[in-house]
């Protein structure tokens, strides 16, 4: 045992603070505040956590497909399927023209951009919920959670990738790719920021209100059909003009067309309404991450 | 102690949270109709306060054990601490890095193998991967999982689990460790382990450990000083032996409060535990409980009553149908008990009491709730001097000497032939 005689402070003693000013205090590693209203987004601290940013990425990544007899073949099986039926439904009995790209590879590439954003979405907006014995029981930047589940659908997207491009090959006559290609990671990087500035917004108030895991995948069908995904956005050009404006004002419809545009040389999104998109996008994303820093100090007492 | 030395300063701390009154709709239409009916009436709330104006400091090296009833603030205090809820007021500040145990094994996924939730655990509780690389032979060892580390935690037996868990906590290093009630889980050999490990952090001195317990016992062994929280507030901050003696002290009766307590299946009507003539007990003196009661409804009644010490470990107990045969209860009828204990065999200190009437003809029991403590006086059990818990145990043993002396045999060689059965080797030889 040490000899340490533990100092006793009746709680009446008020705060010493002209003394402990003038011993010249050590600094605090962290100091707890009450604080309300907005606060900053500190991606310092996010940076600090990365090692765990990065462990529940690797462990979402592990358990996927855990106990499946096709493991990760799925990551392809399941929009191939979808892009299957969409050529039959759109392609062949509706009648949709893509041009010179064959339907189903145009659908299969709107899918893997599809897939990607609607499927951060969703995961996102439950990510709080279904952890939450992490939530009330360890401190770490509650952002880490939704960021850690992005990796995975950027994995099921480069693997799905590879299968696009076996589809695009054999039909280099006529999907010309050229300088657009480079733009590619950008659209790419403009739909994640929206699916996560979205994302975060649902998982936050998801925590208050449960009825948001059941409005999202709702969201997202009609989402799904309100976005040139099955369809190029040339079909709407006969349509009135306040109608297409409505569309474009989706920025999704932009930034699908842009990615199109680099993927499969399809024709170029209008650049106003690109970058129109653009800045809805971040917008939408630094809106979203500072209501979820809001609402996170109440995240532990609610859940 | 000067201001550098400090690890953890708390001032005016208070945590409140809003209970909403929900009015009670049965069915949708209802709701919606109350709804349309007062569509800007919000429903009735209420703070409550769980930390009221806490203010504390501690220092490094100190080993505080935190005590208090269920509801008197000690786990939101260790939650706000950890940052995990935010205060309503107050400033804290922690000088170093915090780590959090408030629960063994947070975060592990069933899925995942040993060596993967050792990689998983580690980082939530906030360790880099390299820390956790570096520890993670010493954490296997404590483990012992060396053979199943490649198994997926899920076929893991509870024990196992609970070693791994822990093995990934205690190999946390942080200036600052805040653990909660942990002990509460696995069996004795772990329970020990955790002390023994919770016991070596704090000898090195410069770290600080906040620890959580409901057991007094763990609190005295392990902690320099005890912080009795009350109703959210800080009702002593001092000494661990002061502190825990208040607590137990702050719930010591020898009979239940007037009135009748209404149970499930029984009304308590009566209780008192004391010697025969009224007053506190003490060791080897008769001791008499009386408990009145009154049933529900027509059934054969035993009552069963144990004492525990301030470990929470049962010490004694008496099942009144080892004594007699039970009684035909009726809802018209009080019945009675008297225990007669001619010598009373616990030594002086503080002891739960717990009732227990069981009805037999229907398999089910009622535990009375408010049991409290009981105190038996310090007395110098074999009229000499007193005797203490801490070197004797709870129970005191009517027990005699009988010393006697011999001179040592001259003759070394002697000793085969004496008949000593005490001294079969020659003390010396040669």
């Amino acid at each position: 045992m040490t000899t340490l005689t533990p100092p006793i402070h009746p709680p009446s003693t008020p705060p010493a603070t002209p003394s402990r000013a003038a011993s010249a205090p050590p600094v605090p590693y962290r100091s707890i505040r009450a604080t309300k209203g907005f606060s900053a987004l500190n991606l310092g601290e996010i940076f600090h956590y990365r090692d765990l940013l990065v462990t529940l990425a690797i462990k979402d990544i592990k358990v996927r497909y855990k106990q499946t007899a096709l493991g990760i073949a799925w990551v392809v099986i399941q929009p191939l399927i979808a892009a299957v039926i969409f050529s039959f439904v759109f392609g062949k009995v509706a009648n949709i023209s893509t041009g010179p790209i064959p339907y189903i590879v145009f659908s299969f590439a709107s899918f893997l951009a599809w897939n990607l954003f609607s499927g951060i979405v969703t995961r996102i907006s439950t990510c709080l919920t279904n952890n939450s014995h992490l939530i009330s029981k360890v401190f770490f930047p509650r952002l880490v959670l939704p960021l850690s589940t992005v990796p995975t659908f950027f994995l099921d997207f480069t693997i799905c990738l590879g299968v696009l491009a076996a589809f695009i090959i054999p039909n280099l006559n006529n999907i010309h790719l050229g300088l657009p290609l480079l733009l590619f990671p950008v659209w790419i990087a403009l739909l994640t920021l929206l699916a996560v500035g979205l994302g975060i917004y649902f998982a936050a108030l998801n925590v208050t209100y449960r009825d948001v895991q059941y409005i999202v995948p709702v969201a997202m069908q009609m989402l799904m059909y309100a976005s040139p995904i099955a369809y190029p956005s040339s079909v709407i050009e006969n349509q009135k003009p306040y109608l297409q404006a409505l569309f474009h004002l989706n920025p999704l419809t932009n930034l699908l067309e842009g990615f199109r545009w680099s993927v499969l040389g399809s024709a170029p999104p209008h650049w106003g309404w690109a970058l129109y998109s653009t800045a809805v996008t971040i917008a939408i994303f630094f809106l979203g991450a500072l209501i979820f820093k809001r609402m996170e100090r109440k995240f532990a007492d609610i859940i | 102690m000067t201001a550098s030395n400090i690890a953890i300063s708390v001032r005016n701390l208070t945590k409140e949270f809003v209970i909403a009154h929900e009015e009670k709709h049965s069915t949708l239409a209802e709701r919606i109709v109350s709804r349309l009916k007062r569509p800007f009436h919000r429903a009735p709330k209420e703070t409550f306060s769980a930390l009221k104006n806490v203010s504390f400091d501690i220092y490094k090296g100190d080993i505080v054990g935190i005590i208090g009833r269920n509801g008197s603030g000690k786990s939101t205090l260790l939650r706000v601490l950890s940052n995990i809820t935010h205060p309503t007021r107050g400033e804290i500040d922690l000088y170093g890095r915090v780590g959090s145990l408030l629960e063994v094994g947070t975060g592990f996924h069933p899925e995942l193998t040993g060596r993967e939730n050792i990689y998983l655990n580690g980082a939530i509780l906030g360790m880099t991967r390299a820390e956790i690389r570096r520890q993670f032979d010493a954490i296997v060892d404590f483990a012992e999982v060396e053979k199943f580390l490649d198994t997926p935690v899920k076929r893991y037996s509870s024990g196992m689990y609970v070693r791994l868990a822990f093995a990934v906590a205690a190999h946390l290093n942080p200036e600052i460790l805040i653990v909660d009630e942990v002990l509460a889980v696995g069996d004795a050999e772990f329970q020990n382990k955790c002390i023994g490990k919770m016991q070596d952090v704090a000898k090195d001195g410069s770290r600080t450990v906040l620890f959580v317990s409901h057991n007094v016992g763990a609190v005295e062994t392990l902690c320099t000083r005890a912080i009795l929280l009350d109703a959210g507030k800080v009702l002593l901050d001092g000494d661990v032996q002061t502190a825990t003696k208040q607590y137990l002290q702050r719930n010591i009766k020898d009979h239940l409060a007037d009135g009748i307590i209404v149970g499930k299946g029984y009304d308590l009507c009566g209780l008192r535990v004391s010697k025969p003539n009224l007053g506190t007990l003490s060791t080897f003196d008769p001791c008499e409980i009386n408990i009145s009661f009154r049933a529900h409804q027509p059934c054969s009644t035993a009552i069963h009553f144990l004492l525990e010490d301030s470990r929470g470990t049962l010490v004694m107990g008496i099942d009144s149908s080892n004594l007699t045969p039970n009684i035909k209860c009726t809802p018209d009828t009080i019945a009675s008990y008297k225990f007669q204990i001619d010598s009373f065999p616990l030594i002086a200190g503080i002891y739960r009491l717990r009732i227990i009437i069981r009805n037999d003809t229907d398999f089910w029991h009622w535990e009375v709730p408010h049991a409290f403590n009981v105190p038996v006086e310090s007395g110098e059990v074999y009229g000499t001097r007193q005797v203490e818990q801490k070197w004797n145990g709870t129970t005191a043993v009517r027990a005699k000497v009988a010393i006697s002396t011999a001179a040592v045999p001259q003759d070394a060689d002697a000793n085969h032939d004496s008949n000593s059965t005490y001294i079969n080797t020659p003390l010396s030889v040669g």
